[in-house]
């Protein structure tokens, strides 16, 4: 067993604190509704951020996944409102737009993990890179304005953001797949054991054999198929997509990494910890616009606070096992 | 005289466990005093002690028969104290000279670049050392990197140095170099202490001897009075006979079979066999290309040329083409190729055949039966399995690489330096186990720059000079002298044909 140290329980007992602390400044905390609403809209961060995990444990980092996010909403409602005449509204076109958005997500995700791996150029560069290529393209295609969906496919397509089974909505319940599924390929698959060998020493792990640039390329990859399900999920919400979708999503998915407990440089990587990051993130949001205690407009710098808090523990965790 | 630097009734305890029991230790100007001792025996302890990095946890350290003023590496360094540590103390993208001087630059608002030059060529001049002031760290050999070290060292007023195994990283050649350097240091009045695992060395350099055994000075010795046996006998604490096993007689046939092979740019048209069952001994100066041959054979940088395998031509493109031929490489980099320090022992183990442990899941049980067998195998003392590598000693690190190499089942092994920085019964441990290897049937190559080792343990020995094979010795031709001369190039036509 691991010891369970102050920095590996420090987020779990910072997000209890949050719940106590919420449920304390206002009754309607606790209430189904309210828990409903943190976790649908941690969900979209959450799944992005479980797949940043995996980019950033084998030492890499993605800037782009929010920009990606926008690009991919608009492809995929671009991509509905054109088949909508041959298929006509109903499953089938729902489908094809969810198909589109998994494509162009994989799309995506390869070309940072080509540029990455086979052109050999720095993540930070590549996404950099692709980032503003990604919004550019949708504030384009958009002509600086909104890509709507069809008001009739839209109304169809609600359900998958709104509906759900045994009370609980689909973006909680696939956010839900996602992290254990993860937890699990990070713990007890190859890939997740190559990518922490990777970020740990990538030369250690080239003369052990292991094909540093095909798990490298495979973490970007996943990433991209991660943000086109996110982006399948957060779609039915408003039904629209412009040059300012998922804007900041990165910096808030990379935060809610951090604070999870994964190491930036890499070499370590903590699934469960990035969902408690999600979690800290939307709860600070939620309970500072339900408690008039301080200022909603406060929530970056008290988010602010909480990631240099993170790596200030994980600097005392590595230090006392330097010794 | 006043010891320049001593420790008086020194103990040194972390946690409940005391690891310096009582150590009385003096370095005397212009003297050598060497300190030998098994790893964990407590040398790096005491260096740091008196290197300003640990305080004792009673006695007290003396300088000039002071108790000495400093509670750090920088203070200790500012009273003439400087320790060279194995792993050097530059920084990588600067020059020479930024290095030389970095924290005492010269000038007010700006840097006086000509005078740093100046006195860092001065100094290299006094050490005799051809680098150029504004050469990279980067871009310099080992063996320079450490010219540049001591040069720092001097350059602040060291009256004290300590040099922690300087010789682990050079060749026969650049050893001599530092020699010269040291009898210089000591003719100028500088107190010296040196540590190193070659006992020849220190036989052949120290003015006085000090052993540590279990935290503990067990002999001290003036020069002349302890033999490299002596030294042996009371570091281990017990005879230590067959330091090397005894040779191989019966071979298989040949399994592999390199022909015209290149490494560009070092490694030029070598070729030579390997047979069943066989020792090969590869010889030669760092820079020969011995560690690009062998990172070539196993498909690690590429190459050209042909390579049979039990008569079969065969490519390799990566270290996982080679696994699959049966052919494995032991990196003469543990801590920065070999093993992920910051990991236990097990994902360490486990990490190149990863595929054996179970098809979707790992199963950890499956991983901690192999690391139980690794530990008994390979006899590795790890206080806890489940720490990280990095805390291992030297030793158990390469039992634990030696396991993990070995894992695969390859029946053709490379082993680059396979006891660099490692104590002498750890040593005796690994050539047995690389004898027990070769008896097995496999096929072991050894790429070392310890003479006694590729004498002791070679069938055969293959010198290489300049990326070319100089010559091939085998049996009793297989001498000091003969390997020497060809891997200095000396009488070269007389030799490269016996």
């Amino acid at each position: 067993m691991r010891n369970l140290s102050l920095s590996t329980l420090g987020p779990l007992a910072a997000l209890i604190l949050l719940v106590v602390l919420g449920a304390f400044l206002n009754a309607n905390f606790l209430s189904a509704g309210n828990i409903t609403n943190v976790l649908a809209r941690s969900a979209f961060i959450g799944m992005i951020a479980v797949g940043m995990t995996f980019v950033i444990t084998s030492g890499g980092l993605d800037l782009s996944v929010g920009s990606m996010a926008a690009f991919i909403a608009g492809m995929m409602i671009l991509a509905m409102n054109a088949m909508l005449p041959t298929l006509g509204i109903g499953v089938p076109l729902v489908l094809a737009g969810m198909a589109v958005a998994l494509g162009v997500g994989l799309l995506a995700g390869l070309a940072n993990g080509l540029l990455i791996t086979r052109a050999g150029i720095e993540p930070f560069i590549v996404t950099l890179g692709t980032m503003g290529i990604f919004r550019s393209l949708v504030t384009w295609i958009a002509d600086g304005g909104t890509l709507s969906l069809d008001f009739e496919a839209r109304q169809f397509y609600r359900p998958v953001y709104y509906g759900g089974i045994f009370g609980i909505t689909w973006p909680i319940l696939v956010f839900a797949v996602v992290a254990v599924l993860g937890e699990l390929a990070m713990r007890h698959t190859r890939f997740g054991r190559y990518c922490e060998a990777i970020g740990s020493n990538d030369r250690v792990a080239r003369y052990s054999a292991v094909k540093v640039e095909r798990v490298q390329l495979m973490t970007y990859v996943a990433l991209g198929v991660l943000v086109g399900l996110a982006t399948i999920l957060y779609v039915p919400r408003l039904g629209s997509a412009s040059g300012s979708t998922g804007l900041l999503w990165e910096l808030e998915a990379i935060a809610a990494v951090i604070i999870g407990g994964t190491a930036l440089k890499g070499g370590y990587g903590r699934v469960w910890g990035t969902v408690v990051g999600v979690l800290i993130l939307s709860l600070i949001d939620n309970i500072l616009n339900l408690a008039d205690l301080v200022s909603p407009y406060l929530n970056g710098a008290i988010q602010g606070v909480i990631i240099v808090l993170a790596v200030v523990l994980q600097r005392g965790k590595s230090s006392a096992e330097g010794r | 005289m006043t010891p320049a630097l001593a420790l008086q009734d020194v103990h040194k305890s972390f946690g409940p466990i005391e690891v310096l029991h009582g150590i009385d230790f003096a370095l005397r100007p212009g003297e050598v005093h060497a300190l030998i001792g098994e790893n964990g025996a407590g040398k790096s302890t005491i260096m740091k002690i008196l290197g300003g990095f640990l305080a004792p946890t009673s006695g007290q350290v003396l300088l000039d028969g002071q108790p000495a003023p400093y509670r750090s590496g920088a203070e200790a360094e500012a009273a003439g104290v400087v320790v060279i540590h194995q792993e050097f103390n530059l920084a990588p993208d600067l020059s020479v000279a930024q290095n030389v001087f970095l924290g005492r630059e010269p000038g007010r608002f700006l840097l006086d670049h000509r005078a740093m030059r100046r006195e860092t060529q001065a100094l290299l001049d006094q050490l005799d050392c051809r680098v150029s002031p504004d050469a990279r760290i980067r871009d310099l050999a080992v063996s320079d990197r450490q010219m540049v070290e001591i040069a720092k060292a001097l350059g602040r007023k060291a009256r004290v140095l300590i040099m922690d195994e300087p010789s682990a990283v050079l060749t026969h050649r650049e050893v001599e170099v530092l020699f010269r350097q040291i009898d210089r240091l000591r003719a100028s009045g500088v107190a010296l202490l040196y540590t190193s695992h070659r006992l020849d060395e220190v036989r052949h350099l120290a003015d006085r001897i000090t052993v540590l055994r279990d935290g503990a000075v067990v002999r001290q010795a003036l020069r002349g009075e302890l033999t490299e046996d002596g030294m042996a006998t009371a570091m281990v604490g017990r005879d230590l006979k067959d330091i090397f096993p005894p040779r191989r007689d019966s071979f298989g046939p040949v399994v592999l079979e390199v022909q015209g092979f290149s490494v560009p740019p070092v490694v030029r048209d070598v070729s030579f066999t390997l047979r069943r069952g066989e020792v090969l001994g590869i010889s030669g100066l760092v820079g020969s290309g011995r560690t690009e041959l062998a990172e070539g054979l196993v498909g690690l940088r590429s190459h050209h040329g042909s390579l049979r395998r039990e008569g079969q031509s065969i490519t390799l493109h990566s270290a996982a083409d080679a696994a699959v031929r049966g052919l494995a490489y032991l990196t003469e980099d543990r801590k920065e190729l070999g093993l992920l320090l910051d990991k236990s022992l097990r994902e360490n183990l486990t990490l190149s055949t990863l595929g054996r442990f179970g098809r979707l899941m790992i199963s950890r049980p499956a991983e901690e039966t192999a690391l139980t067998r690794a530990i008994e195998d390979f006899d590795i003392r790890a206080p806890r399995r489940d720490m990280a590598v990095g805390n291992l000693s030297g030793g158990n690190q390469q039992k634990l690489l030696l396991a993990k190499t070995m894992l695969p089942d390859p029946q053709i092994v490379i082993i680059d330096e396979p006891t660099r920085g490692i104590d002498i019964g750890t040593k005796s441990q690994i050539y047995h186990f690389i004898d027990r290897l070769a008896r097995d049937g496999l096929s072991v190559i050894v790429i070392s720059s310890d003479m006694p080792e590729i004498l002791g343990l070679s069938d055969r020995v293959l010198v290489m000079r300049q990326g070319r094979v100089a010559g091939e010795l085998q049996g009793a031709a297989i001498t000091e002298t003969a390997v020497v001369r060809l891997v200095m190039g000396t009488t070269e036509e007389a030799t490269a044909d016996a």
